[in-house]
């Protein structure tokens, strides 16, 4: 028996792997000691586990332990790395270069920045949803310190060439950041291969707890520092103070450790499901995928149906928990200014939705969903004067609309 | 590898965290397994933990007869105390605060940045040589500057002093000054009702009254709004972003309201604890002495005790041989990570670096033979060897 609604909003939470939840159960009433005290078991308890999943985190992105600065998640890492590198490189400028769909935690950081004197450049990405690389190359200059490009989309899943980005920064002598929250545990992220100097990511988007983030940054070529954004006890080597939140630590190094092991069979799985509901849902006629397919998280697909009203599509899929925007814009009615970036218009960004799986989406769920959206989409069509004026062969941008 | 066993043992440092009571565990299980939505999606599986979490912040404005909309859930007390001074003084520009030697780090720290980096002039409160505030200077420091940001403790963590937030709140009313009082350690210990006292903030750390870590919240009075700490995410109105740790903010509110409802019951067992062990080291250590105010049942806090030894070449193996009797205790603050210096509340006191100081600190989970056991090892310790 189908459990409704179906889960398919995989890139604004996860569920929590239960074998996550295992390992955390111990660290709430049990070793419950707070890692920085340093007189009894209870405080050395506690700071083997963080010590353990530093490591569990190190190994999935291939750094050094030492280099893994746990935050409250991946917004408060993203303002970390920013504004700290902001006020810790001061010295030698104060250009940052980002892209317009970059999650609000990079955009709003970088305007609140501006405020305070830093020139920020806002790089266009094409339809795909790709920033050009000649374009940063042209906007690096010597006052730059940072670039700041995510490494995969949380509305349309689109990777950036991460490389080459991280290559052009380098050779220009700025730092890179990269908010990877939705490409760790989906997509093998390599810090040293990828030449990232800064990196954040968060628990609960990769079937970990909430609450919990991390913020990678680099102690060799070169040694990164960030301003503390937060004072205190001077704990997480004085870049973030506060008592660790050491059953979320726990929760975040064992979420490293499964998506580490089961990457690549999760992976498969779910790209093929990915792929199926992508291409039955692609026979309705008018239906669009937004960004690349090619450089693509696998487990997202945004579609847009054309002719169909917004909010008469989010009703009619009911049976769904899906996202026609980021989750965290979502409560407001403003079109995606992600989708629109791409070049999309008003309608069509309204007319989409994103589908994010997850390791327990199952092909049960997959079945139900491309009927009940086919379904839906049709009904919603025969209702559409729009979508009858189409099929009659009008040509809707031809038209002239008078006030009324 | 597998983290250590826990031992059989006595845990008398409450002050650095608390465990959480398995009542705050259940009640946030469901929020770890079914209820995983995120808080910001408008579907029915965001809408039932927005729900939980607009409830929680329902019951902790109760508890302290504050408006909902003044509550604002941060990742603990350190950002809670961060976001108040950073918030008001940015926000308002205001360019002179005073705090006190004794504060937190969370305090102190976050003031002598900002007094560095030049954006503020930063003043101290004087204090006694037993850590009472000396009100009238703090009168004085406000009437010679315009407004001001003051940040002053409710109960100290290392020594338990209790200050009187009420007269301080008062001081800065008169003034116009902004009222920040850390109430990390007397959140879910001691009865908070904001509009009596006055202040324009205050805050609650969830491991401090045996809920979980990683989860806090900020009073903030509607008489002042700030800029945010965290950019990014139109969450908690704007104030502070991110992704809500749900089952915390659950937690969080739960822990509190078991607090409150068996407050009365715990400050009297604590309390005898308390007094128990203070009779018991007075009876069984010569020149036994008691930091701060910690001995005063009324002016300190009653989870906390800062024992003062006498000079003897136990000190420097003291907390050593306690944990080797299977005794957690504290020597000073726990939350100064990774560095062995001494507590820096002590310092500020004057303490006598020759004697030896051990904070033990209480919770509702304590015992009396806990208390007589940890005072028989500490006799053995210090007993006088027969010439």
């Amino acid at each position: 028996m189908l459990k409704l609604p179906i889960y398919l909003d995989n890139n604004a939470t996860t569920p929590m792997d239960p074998r996550v939840l295992e390992a955390m159960l111990p660290y709430f009433t049990d070793h419950f000691g707070n890692a920085a005290s340093r007189n009894h078991p209870f405080g050395w308890q506690a700071e083997e586990a963080v010590d353990y999943a530093r490591e569990q985190i190190a190994q999935l992105i291939n750094c050094d332990p030492k280099e893994i600065i746990f935050t409250s998640g991946a917004t408060e890492s993203d303002n970390l790395a920013i504004k700290g590198v902001y006020e810790m490189y001061a010295q030698k400028g104060n250009h940052i270069i980002t892209a317009t769909t970059e999650h609000k935690a990079v955009l709003d950081t970088c305007k609140h920045l501006e405020k305070l004197g830093a020139r920020v450049t806002y790089l266009q990405v094409n339809e795909e949803g790709l920033i050009s690389l000649e374009e940063l190359e042209a906007a690096m200059t010597p006052q730059t310190i940072l670039v700041t490009i995510m490494y995969g989309n949380n509305e349309i899943g689109v990777l950036q060439d991460i490389r080459a980005i991280s290559a052009i920064a380098k050779k220009h002598g700025a730092l890179f950041f990269t908010d990877a929250t939705q490409a760790v545990g989906k997509v093998p992220v390599d810090v040293i291969a990828d030449g990232i100097d800064l990196m954040a990511f968060s628990g609960h988007k990769m079937y970990g707890p909430k609450g919990i983030g991390a913020l990678y940054v680099r102690r060799k070529n070169p040694r990164v520092k960030v301003t503390a954004q937060m004072d205190g006890g001077g704990h997480e080597r004085g870049m973030r103070s506060g008592t660790l939140n050491v059953p979320g630590i726990v929760g975040l190094g064992k979420a490293c450790e499964l998506a580490r092991t089961d990457m690549e069979a999760d992976t498969a799985r779910i790209s093929a499901m990915r792929d199926r509901l992508e291409r039955e849902l692609l026979t309705l006629e008018e239906s669009y995928v937004n960004g690349s397919r090619e450089h693509r998280l696998p487990h997202v697909t945004n579609i847009s149906f054309k002719y169909v009203e917004g909010e008469g599509l989010m009703m009619g899929v009911k049976d769904l928990a899906v996202s026609s925007g980021s989750a965290c814009t979502s409560a407001s009615l403003e079109p995606s200014y992600v989708l629109k970036a791409l070049g999309l218009s008003d309608d069509l960004a309204h007319s989409s939705l994103r589908f994010g799986l997850s390791r327990f989406t199952t092909d049960e769920q997959i079945d139900y969903a491309i009927g009940h959206v086919k379904e839906a989409v049709t009904k919603l069509r025969e209702m559409s004067p729009l979508w009858e004026m189409f099929k009659e062969g009008i040509d809707l941008n031809s038209i002239e609309w008078a006030e009324h | 590898m597998t983290p250590i066993s826990n031992p059989a043992s006595v845990y008398f440092d409450n002050a650095a965290t608390t465990p959480l009571d398995p009542e705050v565990l259940d009640a946030m299980l469901p929020f770890m397994r079914e209820h995983f939505g995120n808080p910001s999606s408008i579907h029915g599986h965001g809408r039932k933990v927005r729900a939980a979490i607009e409830n929680a912040r329902k019951t902790i404005a109760h508890f302290l007869n504050a408006a909902p909309a003044e509550i604002s859930f941060t990742s603990g007390g350190t950002e809670a105390d961060n976001y108040a001074a950073f918030g008001s003084i940015r926000t308002l520009g205001l360019k002179h605060a005073v705090t006190s030697k004794l504060e937190h780090h969370a305090v102190l720290h976050t003031l002598e940045a900002l007094a560095k980096q030049g954006e503020i002039e930063l003043s101290f409160v004087r204090h006694d040589a037993q850590g009472r505030l000396d009100l009238a200077h703090l009168d004085e420091l406000l009437g010679t500057h315009t407004r001001s940001f003051v940040s002053l403790m409710h109960g100290n963590n290392e020594i338990g002093n209790l200050n009187d937030i009420e007269a301080i709140s008062g001081i800065c009313r008169t003034h116009g000054a902004i009222f920040h009082t850390d109430t990390v350690q007397t959140m879910g210990h001691y009865r908070h009702d904001v509009r009596q006292l006055g202040n324009h903030f205050l805050v609650g750390s969830a491991h401090k009254f045996h809920g979980p870590k990683g989860v806090g919240f900020l009073f903030c009075n509607s008489e002042v709004q700030v800029q945010p700490l965290i950019h990014g995410g139109a969450q908690e109105r704007n104030v502070r972003a991110g992704t809500e740790n749900v089952y915390g903010i659950v937690g969080l509110a739960k822990a509190l309201e078991i607090a409150y409802r068996d407050m009365d019951q715990h400050h009297q067992h604590i309390q005898a604890l308390k007094e128990r062990f203070i009779a018991r080291l007075r009876a069984e250590i010569d020149d036994v002495q008691f930091n701060g105010l910690s001995a005063e049942a009324d002016q300190s806090l009653y989870t906390v005790l800062n024992v003062s030894l006498p000079p003897s070449d136990m000190n420097e193996m003291l907390l050593f041989n306690l944990d080797i009797n299977h005794i957690s205790a504290s020597g000073g603050s726990a939350c100064t990570s990774g560095s062995n210096i001494g507590s820096h509340v002590l310092s500020a006191l004057g303490c006598d670096p020759n004697r030896g100081a051990i904070r033990f600190s209480m919770s509702k989970y304590n015992t009396a033979d806990e208390v007589d056991y940890a005072v028989a090892q500490l006799a053995k310790m210090y007993r006088k060897v027969p010439a």
